[in-house]
């Protein structure tokens, strides 16, 4: 890709719409955060020191944070996994049927477009442990379901209350990925006598690898800054602080605890984070880009 | 098909089936719920067959007001939610076009830089500057208004970085042979740039267009006068209720139609999607 | 016909616009659902009394939706005149002096005849400075009580409401040995099981009289009462006496559904309990310890007051005045107790109340009124003045439950919520000295 046009201002001019909603809705806010990150204030801001790197130095003394960061690990590859494990099968089911795959499609797409804080409700409406249906059948079935008290149950119910917006998407990836793979292999390998099982684990599914490796991305990325809506409103970051992750501990500790300087350094640390995830997705996919 | 194995089609399509039940649980049980009385899910248990108090709150939810501390009617919220999500849509769809278009097709100093700053937005939620941006929004008089709803989350890279990377994938003969044609960059843009991408444009309208319906956080702060309320904003305070009952059908009918249009608009628009996002992926 | 209908609609508009100018008073408030409604009406009843000023209630969401709403508008200097402010956010609020302006001196100010005796002391003291005078206005204010299920009482035998809590645990084996699932459950439990706990044995919840004597205040909550209460709470827990059911109120489902018989819960919960409860129920005092005080205390209270924000000007405070003491007059002040369940705050309206046969007519609506006014409010018992407090009751919260789950015991739990605890009221302090 080399060939540009040669015009020096019409660029810019073509920039300046995003360069200018970006500085005033990006930039200011953001340095402001920033600059809040090494004060100490009230929450009227009606009076404000210098603290220096207290606010970080508070931070990263605090077992709960790294507490917190385990928890957005251990939540976001489950979410990751689960998802992409559930459509996966899903869409190998949907690939193998002939006859209404355009119904399944349609019927399985829709829930990509439910608002995150809505689905969160109805899932914890769902497991509410006196009055959810699943969570009566579960003790029924001898389980005793009570996600607030039990950490990790509650880590079960966001996790799924997360992953049912995410079937969608990922199924939608997988159906096309395996769609695109060549019926010359896989009637070679069946010639062969391999079952559908071995065709799958050696000829589709390494053919798949680019789609699960973006997949894996995104989802990782959903599960990190998108999931906050579901934790509000199904556990509420606990019980303890078992379903608190990192985006959800910045918001409850600034726009619930109104403790701005903390909660500004967290976002600066997640600003941080996020810089190098971008830069190692952006060489990956530079590359990926170039050699294509 | 390879061979016919009739148990492994009966098998898929059981598990098709299950998924689908699976993932159409929640949304049955708002249904249910949404005809029986308010007070059925209180008393314990969520029944799971329908009630007879339906027509009337559906009837009340559409036409009277979405519920108890909501005033206005789902129609009204829902002309809300439409403008602030058409807004978001075409608002950032546009923007992202001409600033990757200039990105991707110019060569001007600072290139790099812009594109960072521009990236940089791509992963910090509203929700974590929440404050601050609220400052910068009243400090330009915008609270209440429509553009105060759309302009600050029209400020994220998402749609940039997808059109630049489906620009980058064209190829350089094409613009040679049209800059032979004498074609300027406006020409080029509208005649041959824009059709090129059609599908990454149906594909993002898609995305941006369920992204700017569900935000529930940012309006719930900068609006005060109801003529501003949007749809997914208004449920979550019918849900917050210090010291009182939950109207839960009222609820669910309002959940129920909240999710209509981004549903409809994924449904009706599945194809160009589908290949929107995976042609942009590849 | 319809085109006139319009047409008249459009000249009203245009008249009520250009023609009365009545001064507007934004008044943000948490009160979601029935109570919502209400609040409207008592806007609407106010701005139909007169025409020089009109109120226009805005409801932000759940309290700290709206406090935080309030404080980003403040910071942007876009504040509304009054906001609703939970209980749990009032050291924040009387600490931001440049921010407030204190309701006995808008009174004094704007010339509103205004007795601060004439409001309840149990109920205006959560909101008053050390010379006593008010900061805020008392809105919506409840105290904890007892909720129980008298079908289920009846049916294991048991004719009276447990007084203290040896009455709760003999009571609930009685009932568990009947078949019931559960004795009780309760809500708001850093609010009802440790704050109103100690206030009902009259020992300190934290020191300088709970706060009300400075910004030094540190947590005393990890003494040996409390310590004996949370972890006889959590063998309940364990052999199904109690049955823990989240942070906030959704546990009213428990009751409902008769899985538990018992619920400890905000006063303010009846009009809720009394529609949905199929059952027969009975309201009771908030139990106590027997043997570890004579004679229990007044509860504390919990709900939310109004503040009054500065950046106006004094027609709007002339206006906000009017409104406040409409508000605090018996008639409007009784019929908002009635209807929400809320107290009433002063003295006046609690008669009136009482003249209309409201508490023969809903027995149990007295209960939380009389215990709360009953002996005069101690240092331990007229409230909590906190900083930072929304997020040392999200410590308490972790810290119950950590004794719920039967992770750690009673005593490490509230020593490490003590700990966490005044670390936020350092915090607090170094923010706002």
């Amino acid at each position: 890709m080399t060939v540009t046009f040669p015009q020096k201002g019409l660029p810019w001019l073509l920039l300046l719409p995003q360069l200018l909603v970006t500085a005033i809705f990006f930039l200011w806010p953001a340095e402001q955060a920033l600059e809040q990150a090494f004060y100490q204030e009230d929450a009227f801001g009606l009076s404000r020191e210098f603290i220096g790197l207290e606010n970080f130095a508070a931070l990263f003394t605090d077992p709960l944070y790294y507490q917190s960061m385990l928890t957005t690990l251990v939540f976001s590859f489950s979410v990751a996994i689960v998802g992409m494990s559930l459509a996966l099968l899903l869409a190998v089911m949907a690939d193998r049927v002939i006859r209404g795959k355009l119904a399944y499609q349609t019927l399985l797409i829709w829930p990509y477009a439910v608002a995150p804080a809505l689905a969160g409700v109805l899932w914890w409406i769902l497991f509410d442990p006196s009055m959810g249906p699943i969570a009566l059948w579960l003790k029924s079935a001898g389980v005793d379901w009570n996600h607030y008290l039990n950490g990790n149950q509650a880590m079960i119910l966001v996790v799924i209350a997360s992953t049912w917006k995410q079937i969608s998407y990922n199924f939608l990836f997988f159906l096309a990925g395996l769609q695109a793979v060549p019926r010359s292999l896989i009637e070679a390998a069946a010639i062969d006598g391999a079952s559908p099982f071995k065709r799958f684990w050696t000829i589709v599914f390494p053919l798949l690898s680019p789609t699960t490796f973006f997949l894996l991305v995104v989802n990782l990325v959903y599960a990190f800054f998108e999931t906050f809506g579901v934790i509000d409103a199904t556990t509420k970051g606990g019980p303890g602080q078992s379903t608190t992750t990192l985006v959800y501990k910045v918001f409850n500790d600034g726009f619930v605890g109104l403790d701005l300087g903390g909660s500004a350094a967290q976002s600066v640390v997640l600003m941080a984070i996020v810089g190098l995830m971008t830069v190692i997705q952006f060489r990956f996919i530079e590359r990926k880009v170039q050699y294509s | 098909m390879i061979e016919n194995r009739p148990w492994l089609t009966f098998a898929s399509h059981a598990t098709l089936l299950t998924g689908i039940a699976l993932v159409a649980l929640p949304v049955w049980m708002a249904l249910v719920a949404s005809t029986h009385p308010a007070s059925a899910f209180g008393a314990g248990h969520i029944p799971l067959w329908f009630g007879d108090a339906g027509a009337e709150t559906w009837g009340t939810v559409l036409f009277e007001k979405a519920g108890n501390g909501v005033d206005t009617p789902v129609w009204f919220m829902m002309l809300n939610s439409l403008i602030m999500a058409l807004g978001i849509t075409f608002g950032k769809i546009a923007i992202s076009l001409l600033s990757a278009y200039a990105i991707v097709f110019f060569r001007f100093p600072f290139r790099n830089l812009c594109f960072w700053i521009i990236f940089m937005t791509l992963m910090l939620p509203v929700e974590v500057r929440i404050v601050p941006t609220y400052e910068v929004v009243a400090n330009l008089d915008l609270l209440n208004s429509y553009t105060g709803l759309t302009l600050p989350l029209i400020a994220s890279a998402t749609a940039t970085f997808l059109f630049r990377q489906c620009f980058l994938s064209i190829p350089g003969e094409l613009v040679e042979a049209a800059r032979m044609d004498g074609a300027g960059p406006w020409r080029f843009f509208f005649d041959i740039l824009l059709p090129l991408s059609r599908t990454n444009i149906a594909a993002l309208f898609v995305i941006l267009f369920i992204y700017g319906w569900n935000q529930y956080l940012w309006p719930l702060l900068i609006t005060t006068d109801d003529a501003y309320y949007t749809l997914v904003m208004s449920i979550k305070r019918m849900l917050s209720v210090t010291d009182g009952d939950i109207a839960w059908n009222q609820i669910m009918a309002t959940t129920l139609l909240a999710m209509l249009p981004p549903v409809a608009v994924v449904i009706g628009m599945q194809k160009l999607f589908v290949k929107g996002l995976v042609d942009s992926e590849k | 016909m319809h085109n006139l209908k319009l047409a008249s609609v459009v000249v009203g508009l245009s008249i009520a616009s250009s023609g009365f100018a009545a001064t507007e008073i934004e008044w943000w408030h948490a009160m979601g659902g029935a109570n919502g409604e209400k609040v409207n009406e008592i806007a609407k009843a106010f701005n139909d009394s007169q025409d020089a000023y009109e109120v226009k209630p805005v409801y932000k969401g759940n309290y700290t939706e709206t406090m935080t709403s309030a404080i980003a508008a403040f910071r942007a200097k876009q504040q509304p005149a009054i906001v609703q402010v939970f209980e749990v956010g009032t050291a924040s609020m009387m600490a931001a002096k440049g921010a407030i302006y204190p309701v006995y001196k808008l009174m004094k100010d704007s010339g509103q005849a205004f007795d601060e005796s004439a409001y309840l002391s149990a109920v205006t003291g959560y909101y008053s400075n050390s010379d006593g005078q008010m900061l805020s206005m008392p809105f919506n204010s409840s105290t904890p009580v007892l909720y129980y299920n008298k079908d289920l009482f009846k049916k294991a035998g048991i004719s009276q409401a447990p007084k203290t809590w040896q009455d709760v645990e003999s009571v609930s084996n009685k009932l568990l040995a009947s078949g019931v699932s559960c004795g009780f459950t309760t809500a708001w439990q850093s609010w009802i099981q440790l704050e109103n706990l100690s206030a009902r044995h009259n020992v300190p919840f934290a020191s300088l009289e709970n706060g009300f004597g400075g910004l030094k205040t540190e947590l005393k909550f990890n003494g040996p009462l409390q310590v004996a209460h949370v972890q006889k709470m959590g063998e309940w827990q364990k052999n199904g006496i109690f049955s823990y059911s989240g942070r906030t109120n959704d546990g009213a489902a428990k009751f409902y559904s008769q899985e538990c018989a018992m619920f400890t819960e905000s006063s303010a919960g009846y009009a809720g309990i009394k529609r949905n409860a199929k059952f027969d129920f009975g309201v009771a005092e908030l139990p106590y310890w027997e043997g570890k005080v004579k004679q229990p205390s007044n509860t504390i209270i919990g709900g939310a007051s109004l503040w009054v924000l500065q950046g106006h000007s004094k027609e709007e405070y002339k206006g906000v005045a009017s409104f406040l003491s409409y508000l605090s007059k018996a008639s409007v002040q009784a019929d908002w107790h009635q209807f929400s369940g809320y107290l009433p705050i002063t003295k006046a309206a609690y008669d009136l109340t009482k003249e209309q046969g409201f508490y023969k007519a809903n027995p149990g609506t007295e209960t939380g009124v009389i215990q709360m006014t009953t002996g005069t409010p101690t240092a331990n018992t007229k409230g909590l003045r906190l900083g930072n407090f929304v997020q040392i009751r999200g410590v308490i919260d972790e810290a119950l439950e950590s004794v719920w789950s039967g992770d750690v015991d009673a005593q490490t739990a509230l020593n490490t919520a003590v700990e966490r605890g005044n670390a936020q009221l350092r915090k607090f302090e170094k923010a706002n000295d």
